[in-house]
């Protein structure tokens, strides 16, 4: 950030000389700041994940969900503001409305995600405005079958097999590449999300989190909903013991040496 | 309600669409009317609105002419914007949306059908209220009404493209003689994944009839 100073990132209409929106990486990295958040796309469905950092102890359990439905087969999880995550759930939500009354169909993954897109790139244009502080993973399965799609606060938007956003981004992505994504059912996958969103979490940093976990499949009649508690439960001891496994390794290599 | 205004011209018609497995065969008659007087003898009333997608029109020419251009326009925008064909389920969505947001002002019974990679042939109609019904095979206009007997009797499901053809033609000059509002020519469309074939039948070689 050497640009700070210079007076070309006070506005999302100026570009710097070299060609850059600041306010646009600014958006980044409030994103970047926030609890990580990811998607898989699997053979026969999606799962959504969210790391929910609290700050207090006093929040009431499953308060303020990060993984939202904006349609009957769409959810959205998200890492960043969480305001700003509302506005652009409700403009998903209405956007998903408004295709269903015109053509009767639901709206494919790719429309919903082009539309979102847009609407947040326009946010980049104005002085008046900011970008969004977020990136947008929506998860569908739409005619063609499972989908999944990120926005980000740039308005890009990709389709992807397995993406992540937030703090513990790079550890959820190598750990999704890992991963055989197009073998996988959704109940496996709900524990590999799991799994990751905990080895992704960085104790010494954020002590209290939450973990949040939707999947759409045809265990869920295709509908776009929390994963049942015995499934949630049974994925978060999947996920403790990886974690617990993983840190008695460390030991013994520690003894050999 | 919507009524025809003094020389406004009417498609007091007799229309048709019938699936079959790998496509649907669309047929009309000809005639527009304006009061007593025949405005056009051989109006083509199977209206194109997308590669592998008809309408059949009934009620006012305007009018349904009118829907037909609109619809066209947002189905090029859709498969622009979505880089495939719409199915005929969506088009006749548009269509059905159009006609129950403006039943007060508008005078047209519309049968869609085609064929889509989705869901194979297809036929909805959607009568003057702005209803829609999905059905095998649909018949609509003044004429109609005048076979419905004989369509009930007659059709058969799973009938063969050949078939079909000779239904329509059957059904539709059968209405054509009894319907003073309809006449003139047969014209057919059969529309499959492949392409749209057009009919012609001229008046002088309608299926033969029992003429009183």
């Amino acid at each position: 950030m050497t640009s700070i100073g210079t007076g070309y990132d006070l506005s999302v209409s100026t570009y710097s000389p070299d060609g850059r929106v600041f306010q646009v990486e600014y958006a980044q990295k409030a994103v970047d700041n926030s609890g990580t958040a990811l998607g898989l796309r699997v053979k026969d469905g999606v799962v959504l994940a969210v790391e929910k950092i609290k700050h207090s102890r006093l929040l009431v359990p499953h308060a303020n969900r990060r993984i939202m439905t904006a349609g009957k087969h769409i959810g959205v999880a998200t890492a960043g503001w969480i305001s700003d995550t509302r506005h652009l759930v409700k403009r998903v939500r209405d956007e998903a409305r408004d295709y269903r009354s015109t053509y009767k169909v639901d709206i494919p993954a790719k429309i919903i995600a082009e539309r979102t897109g847009m609407y947040a790139q326009a946010y980049t244009l104005y002085s008046a405005v900011r970008p969004f502080g977020v990136s947008t993973i929506i998860g569908t399965v739409d005619a063609d079958g499972p989908q999944l799609y990120m926005i980000e606060p740039s308005g890009q938007y990709v389709g992807y097999r397995g993406c992540a956003a937030g703090k513990g981004k790079q550890v959820a992505k190598t750990e999704i590449e890992k991963l055989n994504l197009d073998q996988m059912t959704a109940r496996e996958a709900i524990k590999e999300a799991a799994r990751i969103i905990y080895a992704a979490h960085d104790d010494s940093k954020d002590k209290l989190f939450e973990l949040e976990l939707s999947w759409i499949c045809a265990e869920s009649n295709g509908l776009h909903t929390h994963v049942p508690q015995n499934l949630f439960d049974e994925a978060i001891q999947h996920a403790e013991r990886s974690l617990n496994d993983d840190e008695d390794d460390d030991e013994m290599e520690g003894d050999d040496e | 309600m919507a009524s025809l205004r003094p020389g406004e011209a009417n498609l007091g018609t007799t229309i048709m669409a019938v699936e079959f497995d790998g496509g649907v065969v669309v047929g009309a008659d000809s005639r527009t009317t304006t009061g007593a007087y025949i405005a056009n003898r051989v109006t083509d009333k199977l209206t194109k609105v997308h590669d592998h997608i008809y309408c059949c029109r009934s009620g006012s020419a305007a009018d349904t002419q009118a829907v037909a251009d609109i619809v066209k326009y947002h189905l090029d925008m859709y498969s622009s914007q979505h880089g495939e064909a719409p199915t005929v389920k969506v088009a006749a969505s548009l269509f059905q949306e159009i006609c129950y947001q403006n039943k007060n002002n508008l005078s047209a019974g519309i049968i869609v059908a085609g064929w889509d990679a989705r869901d194979g042939a297809s036929v909805y109609e959607i009568p003057l209220g702005g209803s829609i019904h999905r059905q095998t095979f649909a018949i609509g206009g003044s004429g109609s009404t005048y076979i419905y007997g004989y369509c009930d009797k007659v059709f058969r499901v799973g009938m063969t493209k050949e078939q079909c053809v000779e239904f329509v033609k059957n059904s539709v000059s059968l209405a054509m003689t009894r319907d003073g509002s309809s006449g003139g020519v047969v014209r057919l469309a059969v529309i499959t994944k492949d392409n749209v074939e057009r009919i012609f039948v001229p008046g002088n070689m309608l299926p033969e009839q029992y003429l009183g």
